[in-house]
């Protein structure tokens, strides 16, 4: 996984609550077997209308907000179902920093395992970046754990894992091999400790 | 200090923490059950193969093709390709690893959280998990179970634990109970709690059900309840387990038996309690004296009503918050409905008994029970989709399925079906449906349907009426 760090971009302001992983990617498109492919399907239900065509009236569409990297959205992004599938897909169409009061827990988690820094700020902060989504870049600071717009610089809590992960582009995975001797020691008192 | 049932199972699975938990370490967790399908598993294992890792423990881990296959005749080749692409994957993947596979046309297949509870495999205690966010279903046998993403089954694969932030604690407490109540069911006390505690509600949360509402309840009911803790956003759900937990468990293949099995249950019974009420971080009372049969309008689990309500207005629902009422006004024109109307004038196009929230063998039963000598309106289309082929043999054994046939429903073969949509059972645009699955967003039962979240009584009592009825009044 690349390192992640600093990202100064412009964000595509979609100011819908509530947004679920079947919007973000429809079940049609998790049939794949694969990790990449799925940025053109990302909201597919909401992009294109019925006969293929890409929909006027969808913020994703709008020539303004082409290949901005950061989606500026509202609380509990990404609720619903656990697919991984809608990580991939925003990763797949270019969005590496998602901004909202709040996300599913599934869905957040999800996201750092795939290079994607998902920021929670207070609604009256995400309420001033709305304001100001269309012509200001926002300055993404991950190590200083800051976005800066204009003159107003917001801070943002992130558990120091997880921005271990983004930072250094950790293996979750060889990290947690490294410690196969407590995995071992845990197992074999397992049988004591859950009865099971 | 007094600890929760949640702190307790927490603290019995944590195989490594770093000193300094309290500045936002995780704790290495380990997981007793992995359960796997052929939607969300694929990646996983590929990438399993890419870096040359094993599957740690195959024989803690289950697989069984449910989210894909079809529900017609079963002896026809799958059609479409890329399902059959993702069950042959998956068989192949289980032959590789040494992983135990319930293959679409085995007796055992079933939706991964009907099987579990069913084989014995779900046992009090447990750490639990699988890449559907609907495995809370398990915590109904106060199991700590949860959904997890695909880079998380791979985790779990080449190293049976996954490092976890622990979550909060969250009681919801039912006072009274729906057992002298007919024409309520477990599916309108969790719908009733989401519409209270919001559809983010339970973020950072597990949530532990208690009270007396929820100790009068089967196991059946309980899962219910649990298995939509999800739609209220909480990362698991849990109920302490007693005396209808171990009866059930009891003489399920997977399970322990014999003295082995009363030694656990002296364990589970002395053990799985939350201490004090006090020791959860957040409590809600519900209290089911007054609740009656539910029905979502909307497009999220919280836009429920009861089935004397109107269709609400945006902004009453919305209670002066201008995101949610803007929700609210997109989820009626989707939904195509008129603020004001009675729930019981919308005429519907199809039923959907099924799902693993509510295609077991007594939701089966109850739904039935409604049918007796009634047939389904002729503006419908009516579906059974059994949760397990255990629970449709179950219920061919007691004539059920006649029950449903007769009345003019379809009786399928078990899997998740038209509650996500995934294999040819969807609905059409703008087509309407009594539904007992768990999600009513926009598109999830197919492009443009409509989908209402109900109990399987309601369900078929809508099926027979072509409309919402208060199916309190069929008693």
């Amino acid at each position: 996984m690349k390192p992640f760090n600093f990202v100064c971009d412009k964000a595509i302001p979609l100011d819908i609550i509530n947004v679920d992983t079947d919007q973000i990617i429809p079940k049609q498109f998790l049939k794949m077997v694969k990790k990449e492919g799925y940025g053109e399907f990302l909201f597919y239900n909401w992009r294109y209308r019925d006969n293929g065509t890409l929909s006027n009236d969808f913020v994703l569409n709008d020539k303004r907000y082409a290949g901005r990297r950061i989606l500026l959205t509202r609380d509990n992004f990404g609720s619903g179902s656990s697919r991984e599938h809608a990580v991939w897909a925003l990763r797949d169409f270019g969005v590496i920093v998602l901004i909202a009061p709040s996300f599913a827990d599934i869905f957040y988690s999800n996201c750092f395992k795939n290079g994607i820094l998902p920021i929670q700020l207070e609604r009256q902060e995400v309420e001033f970046l709305f304001k100001n989504s269309e012509n200001e870049d926002f300055m993404v600071d991950l190590d200083k754990q800051k976005i800066v717009c204009r003159d107003q610089s917001f801070s943002f809590l992130i558990n120091g894992f997880h921005k271990r992960m983004l930072m250094q582009g950790l293996d979750e995975i060889g990290l947690t091999v490294e410690l196969e001797s407590a995995i071992r020691e845990y197992e074999s008192k397992r049988g004591k400790l859950t009865s099971v | 200090m007094g600890r929760t049932l949640f702190d307790k199972i927490w603290d019995n699975h944590v195989v490594f923490q770093e000193k300094e938990a309290a500045h936002g370490n995780p704790s290495l967790i380990y997981v007793d059950c992995h359960l796997i399908h052929e939607v969300t598993s694929p990646q996983a294992f590929a990438g399993l193969k890419l870096r040359g890792r094993k599957v740690r423990r195959p024989d803690l881990t289950f697989a069984t093709m449910d989210h894909n296959v079809p529900t017609t005749n079963r002896s026809i080749p799958v059609i479409e390709g890329d399902s059959a692409i993702q069950m042959h994957a998956l068989r192949e993947n289980c032959k590789e690893f040494g992983i135990t596979l319930f293959d679409m046309l085995s007796p055992q297949q079933g939706i991964v959280h009907v099987i579990g509870p069913e084989l014995g495999l779900t046992l009090p205690g447990m750490t639990i998990v699988c890449g559907d966010s609907h495995t809370s279903t398990h915590g109904a046998f106060g199991a700590f179970a949860l959904g997890i993403g695909t880079s998380d089954v791979e985790h779990v694969l080449a190293t049976q634990c996954l490092w976890m932030h622990k979550p909060k604690s969250l009681n919801i407490k039912f006072t009274g109970t729906i057992n002298n109540r007919p024409g309520i069911s477990a599916k309108d006390m969790i719908l009733s709690t989401i519409r209270h505690i919001g559809i983010s509600g339970g973020i950072g949360s597990v949530i532990e059900y208690s009270g007396e509402g929820i100790s009068t309840l089967s196991m059946d009911q309980r899962m219910t309840i649990c298995n939509m803790s999800i739609e209220g956003g909480a990362r698991a759900g849990l109920i302490a387990p007693d005396d209808v937990t171990f009866d059930y468990i009891r003489g399920r293949p997977f399970a322990p038996s014999g003295e082995k099995l009363e030694k656990m249950i002296g364990y589970w019974e002395s053990f799985l309690t939350t201490d004090s009420e006090s020791c959860h971080d957040n409590s809600v009372e519900m209290d089911l004296s007054r609740l009656v049969p539910q029905v979502s309008w909307g497009t999220n689990p919280s836009m429920v009503v009861d089935v004397t309500e109107n269709i609400p207005y945006p902004e009453e629902y919305a209670d002066g918050n201008v995101e949610q009422e803007k929700s609210a006004r997109r989820a009626l024109e989707y939904m195509g409905l008129e603020p004001g109307v009675p729930i019981t004038k919308i005429n519907i196009d199809r039923v959907f008994i099924g799902s693993c929230t509510n295609a077991r063998l007594e939701d089966l039963i109850d739904a039935s029970s409604m049918l007796e000598g009634r047939t389904v309106s002729s503006r419908v289309n009516a579906m059974v989709v059994p949760g397990s082929q255990s629970v449709k043999r179950a219920a061919e054994e007691r004539g059920i399925d006649k029950v449903f046939k007769k009345a003019g429903f379809d009786w399928r073969e078990s899997g998740c079906s038209m509650c996500l949509g995934m294999n040819p059972d969807i609905l059409a645009p703008k087509q309407r449906c009594a539904s007992t699955s768990n999600r009513n967003f926009e598109g999830r039962q197919g492009f443009g349907g409509r989908t209402h979240l109900v109990s399987p009584i309601m369900a078929a009592a809508a099926a027979v009426e072509g409309k919402f009825v208060d199916v309190r009044e069929w008693f």
